[in-house]
């Protein structure tokens, strides 16, 4: 009965049955958390987005900030996707949302991306916007790669080492 | 009230809402395409393009700014699952549609967020 009723065609491990209730209050607490960070990190290097939206720092400068917090978070979201889907696989079910789509979804952000470029191309900076645009894209993927990649190498399952002598004692 | 309480509220719910886009996508929208990181990322690409431009045009101060413009919009768009699912598609040997969704997203959001600021323009 269950196959037959369920009709999704990419069933993602995110979704796993269960009361959706604790998923939103634990995605709350992770948003808060997440963005607590980022404005942190805007208090530290006042440039980007919500620099100008909260103090007005104004619009010439390059937002390092906010390109810093989206690298940054892309890559934690590489190392959070294998460390809970390949290797700790019964890690508790709220972990994941709490620490994905709250934590990190809620550091990054993709409208100060957006709101960054515009007020650049606005201020008459086009080949700045251009850059950013692209190297925010290119960091975020990088990023994302490079934590599965690292986490992958190093959280290496057990007996796949190679060297094969068994040796516990 | 503290800034950062202000931040922490926002923060409290967009990323809430940002998933329940998601599930609303998921069961309504069946396909593919990642509609619910979508639609949140143009939501608050339009949302926060109007919200500094009022800011600007001294229709909306630093509360509204950090409620609104760094909890809110910031936590109901993300980067991080929108590379991860750009990097899942590629994995998948979907490359064609992880670079038409990586343009979709990049293309609108930014149109969207000039439509957002040309909307506040209007309005003050």
């Amino acid at each position: 009965m269950y196959l037959l009723s369920d009709v999704h065609l990419h069933p993602h491990p995110d979704h796993t049955e269960g009361s959706r209730a604790p998923v939103v209050a634990v995605v709350a607490v992770g948003g808060a958390v997440g963005a607590l960070l980022r404005y942190g990190a805007s208090r530290a290097w006042p440039n980007g987005s919500d620099a100008h939206a909260l103090w007005r720092t104004g619009e010439a400068a390059f937002p390092w900030t906010t390109l810093l917090v989206n690298v940054v978070g892309c890559f934690l979201m590489g190392v959070l996707t294998v460390t809970l889907k390949e290797r700790f696989t019964r890690a508790p079910r709220l972990l994941n949302p709490f620490l994905g789509t709250g934590v990190l979804g809620g550091f990054t952000t993709f409208s100060s991306y957006t709101d960054d470029t515009r007020r650049l191309f606005e201020n008459d900076q086009a080949g700045t916007a251009v850059g950013y645009l692209v190297l925010t894209t290119a960091g975020a993927l990088a990023g994302v790669a490079l934590g599965v990649a690292l986490t992958r190498a190093v959280l290496r399952p057990p007996g796949r080492t190679g060297s094969g002598r068994g040796r516990y004692s | 009230m503290g800034e950062w309480l202000l931040v922490l509220a926002g923060g409290a719910v967009g990323a809430p809402a940002r998933y329940l886009i998601g599930e609303a996508a998921r069961t309504r929208l069946p396909s593919a395409f990642h509609w619910g990181t979508f639609l949140a990322n143009m939501a608050a690409s339009l949302l926060l393009g109007f919200l500094v431009e009022a800011g600007t045009e001294g229709a909306l101060g630093s509360t509204g700014q950090a409620l609104l413009s760094v909890g809110f919009c910031g936590a109901l768009s993300t980067w991080s699952t929108f590379s991860n699912e750009l990097l899942s598609m590629a994995d998948g040997r979907r490359i064609a549609g992880a670079a038409g969704y990586l343009l979709a997203t990049v293309a609108l959001g930014l149109a969207l967020s000039f439509a957002g600021a040309a909307a506040a323009r209007a309005l003050w």
